[in-house]
């Protein structure tokens, strides 16, 4: 897809005033932050588990190339296939020839963000092949054309009323008269309707949520249990996964689980957690027929060693984006790419450029609630502080905030001066909010007038009435 | 022979220098009342905070250098901020994370930097304060100030030693106000609909004060308040905590006509 992310503040605009996304996001912003605080409560030793979690990361992170070839070995000695893809459009060229190959006509997906990242399903779709989502988020905006909205709940930008009728414009053939306006008959209606899809499915892809060097096996966490006869049913399971999914055995992911699904939902673990290894062996009632998992690198190895390593340990769990102030305010699309909120912020320059996604490191009140409740407690404000560093260096931020940057450091670094200026300054405003007490529209400041006062200064600078004080105290 | 005062440096910060002294002098009065010895350094503006969190490294270490020499040599170095208390206290050591002399003396500068709520309870061990105010107030805890400094209970056990003041919990409380120091300049439109909404979660708890310790949200939620004709008196906690409320207006408050 396209980023938009260079028109965040047009999106923002749009957001704000979309009643339906304002109601979605309501509902939302108390839902996911009560049910984690829940979860971890009835967890002491979440704190602990928190640095353990981190610990293993920044272990894979260290040994990033001795576990990407173990994990390969151990793939391939269990008869499946790893393909190491640098870019999105060799990742999506990979795909497409397992599917030629296999003259697969439809292939089932499981939730994965990497396909999303890759935009597999347009690039299938113009190469003969029909993608079906069978996550019920993304299979509803698979019908909207839309693409997801948040990590974990890719359609929570809508009411239930909006699905509805998309549903009701797409399911054509069933009775028009139906009820459709609960969650689960919305559930059933989408069941019914996927059912058939995952039973004609030459392919299944799925996303990892971690791949383990130790056994060559990928894990997805689903809630719908969608991803398992995405892979069980087909003739090759494609699972799509980026380098710093890699941990090293299966019980460092038991440890990740156990603040996965509480830092993302609230739940103390996902209702399916599915391990895939290997296709189906000679004794296998079920499972592929064959086996291959895509490395999408796309930028993420010329992270390690920079200031954004830290970010490469993300899980994907939605924590962030879920307790984020702004993202509550505008909701995913508004960031303009495939990864949202403060997660988002971080990674989307990454991916796209800094030129393009300038607008999203900036868009914080670096208020810290992310990094307070990121389970792998990355420090997601300093790192968009990095990107507006670099973005300074390379001149990128508008030349008229700047230049006023520039202006008011000359002042505040030299103290007489500014003191001068601002016993100026407050004598003036006070003055003139007079009164009052306040202005309701200030030159320089309209973007805050617009919608709130500006409350006037007392009158004198602190710095001087104390001035006065010393120079009165002496003299009595 | 008394003890030897406690010799504290004030850094008054650069909004409330400008909009709102009475803050200052409220934190002069709580640190001489509790047995502090308090100067206030000429050679201060502000903590450097608008140019580091603009990328602006350069003019960031200039300035941050300036408070480092401005502070040298006092017991401790107290901030009527959480904002520009974290500044001074944690992201000065990233600012001189690869300059070792700087470096030592912003780790110097750091251990004795302290918020002023929690100087006065975690430092001082003040555990009641003499003032009266009469009122419902409600409280916004500052993100800085919590997430940085651990900043929650220190201003509610003060403030339950006011006279005449009962606390109503904001259940938002923890929630950015929208504020965010640039970022309501660059995005004023999310910034206003952020500080609406929490403007109407005060007005729900039906407090008719609000308090908080940073002049930068207090100044957006008082904005905010006045612009929506709410009649919720907006204060420093100190300016309560000091028992000074009497003297200045409330926070973009009508004042008694001059003269």
């Amino acid at each position: 897809m396209q980023p938009t992310s260079h028109a965040f503040k047009e999106n923002a605009r749009a957001a704000l005033g979309n009643a339906n996304l304002q109601k979605a996001l309501t509902l939302m912003r108390s839902g996911f932050p009560e049910r984690r605080a829940a979860a971890i409560a009835r967890l002491p030793e979440f704190e602990a588990l928190r640095e353990e979690a981190k610990a293993i990361k920044n272990h894979v992170l260290e040994h990033l190339d001795f576990y990407l070839e173990t994990f390969e070995q151990q793939v391939t000695a269990r008869g499946g296939q790893v393909h190491w893809c640098r870019t999105p459009q060799e990742a999506r060229e990979t795909v497409l020839a397992i599917c030629r190959r296999l003259d697969a006509k439809t292939v089932t997906k499981g939730k994965t963000m990497i396909a999303e990242e890759i935009a597999l399903n347009d690039y299938l779709e113009e190469n003969g092949v029909t993608p079906v989502e069978t996550d019920l988020g993304e299979y509803i905006i698979q019908i909207r054309k839309e693409y997801p909205s948040h990590v974990i709940a890719p359609a929570i930008h809508l009411v239930k009323e909006q699905v509805a009728a998309s549903f009701r414009a797409t399911h054509t053939d069933l009775d028009p008269n139906r009820v459709l306006e609960e969650a689960p008959t919305l559930v059933a209606e989408a069941r019914a309707v996927l059912r058939q899809k995952f039973l004609a499915a030459d392919v299944g892809i799925t996303g990892a949520n971690f791949c383990i060097a130790e056994t060559g096996s990928t894990i997805i966490v689903t809630n719908e249990g969608n991803g398992d006869l995405t892979q069980t049913l087909t003739k090759a399971h494609i699972v799509l996964a980026s380098l710093e999914k890699l941990v090293p055995t299966l019980e460092d992911v038991s440890t990740i689980l156990r603040v996965l699904a509480r830092s993302a939902t609230g739940q103390e673990f996902s209702t399916y957690t599915t391990v895939s290894t290997g296709p189906r062996r000679p004794e296998d009632t079920d499972g592929p027929g064959e086996f291959h998992v895509v490395f999408l690198d796309n930028g993420r190895s010329a992270m390690l060693g920079t200031e954004f390593q830290d970010m490469l340990r993300c899980i994907r769990c939605g924590a962030c984006m879920n307790h984020c102030p702004v993202y509550a305010t505008v909701g995913g699309h508004a960031y303009g790419w495939v990864y949202p909120g403060p997660m988002g912020a971080v990674l989307t320059p990454t991916l796209v450029g800094i030129g393009e996604a300038g607008h999203l490191p900036n868009a914080s009140t670096f208020c810290g609630r992310c990094e307070s409740v990121c389970p792998m407690k990355i420090p997601l404000p300093k790192m968009m502080r990095h990107w507006r560093e670099r973005e300074f260096e390379k001149q990128l931020s508008p030349a008229a905030y700047r230049y006023g940057l520039k202006l008011w450091a000359f002042f505040a670094s030299h103290p007489p001066l500014y003191q001068a200026a601002t016993a100026l300054v407050t004598r003036l405003l006070g003055w003139v909010g007079g009164s009052r007490g306040r202005f309701r529209s200030l030159p320089l400041a309209q973007g805050w007038t617009q919608g709130r006062d500006m409350p006037a200064p007392e009158g004198r600078s602190f710095m001087s009435l104390w001035a006065e004080r010393r120079k009165n105290g002496d003299a009595a | 022979m008394p003890p030897v005062p406690i010799r504290v440096g004030l850094f008054v910060t650069c909004l409330v220098d400008l909009f709102r002294p009475s803050v200052g002098f409220a934190a002069v009065k709580l640190l001489e009342d509790a047995g502090c010895s308090v100067e206030v350094p000429a050679a201060q503006t502000c903590c450097g905070q608008p140019a580091y969190n603009s990328g602006d490294k350069a003019d960031a270490k200039t300035i941050a250098r300036q408070v480092i020499d401005a502070f040298d040599g006092f017991d401790y170095v107290v901030v009527p901020s959480g904002s520009c208390g974290g500044m001074i206290k944690q992201h000065y050591l990233e600012l001189f994370a690869d300059e070792p002399a700087s470096y030592l003396r912003a780790q110097h500068l750091a251990k004795r930097t302290y918020e002023l709520v929690s100087f006065l309870a975690d430092v001082l061990k003040l555990e009641r304060v003499e003032a009266r105010y009469d009122g419902i107030a409600t409280y916004h805890d500052s993100c800085s100030g919590l997430r940085e400094l651990g900043v929650k209970q220190q201003p509610r056990k003060l403030l339950a030693s006011v006279a005449g003041l009962s606390l109503r919990e904001l259940p938002s409380a923890e929630i950015c106000c929208g504020f965010g120091g640039t970022f309501c300049i660059k995005y004023p439109a999310i910034s206003d609909r952020m500080v609406a909404d929490k403007a109407a979660d005060i007005v729900a708890t039906g407090a008719d004060t609000l308090l908080a310790g940073d002049m930068g949200c207090l100044l957006n939620m008082a904005g905010k308040l006045t612009r929506l004709g709410k009649a919720v008196r907006v204060r420093h906690v100190a300016e309560v905590l000091a028992g000074m409320a009497g003297e200045t207006p409330p926070i973009g408050a009508a004042r008694p006509e001059r003269g």
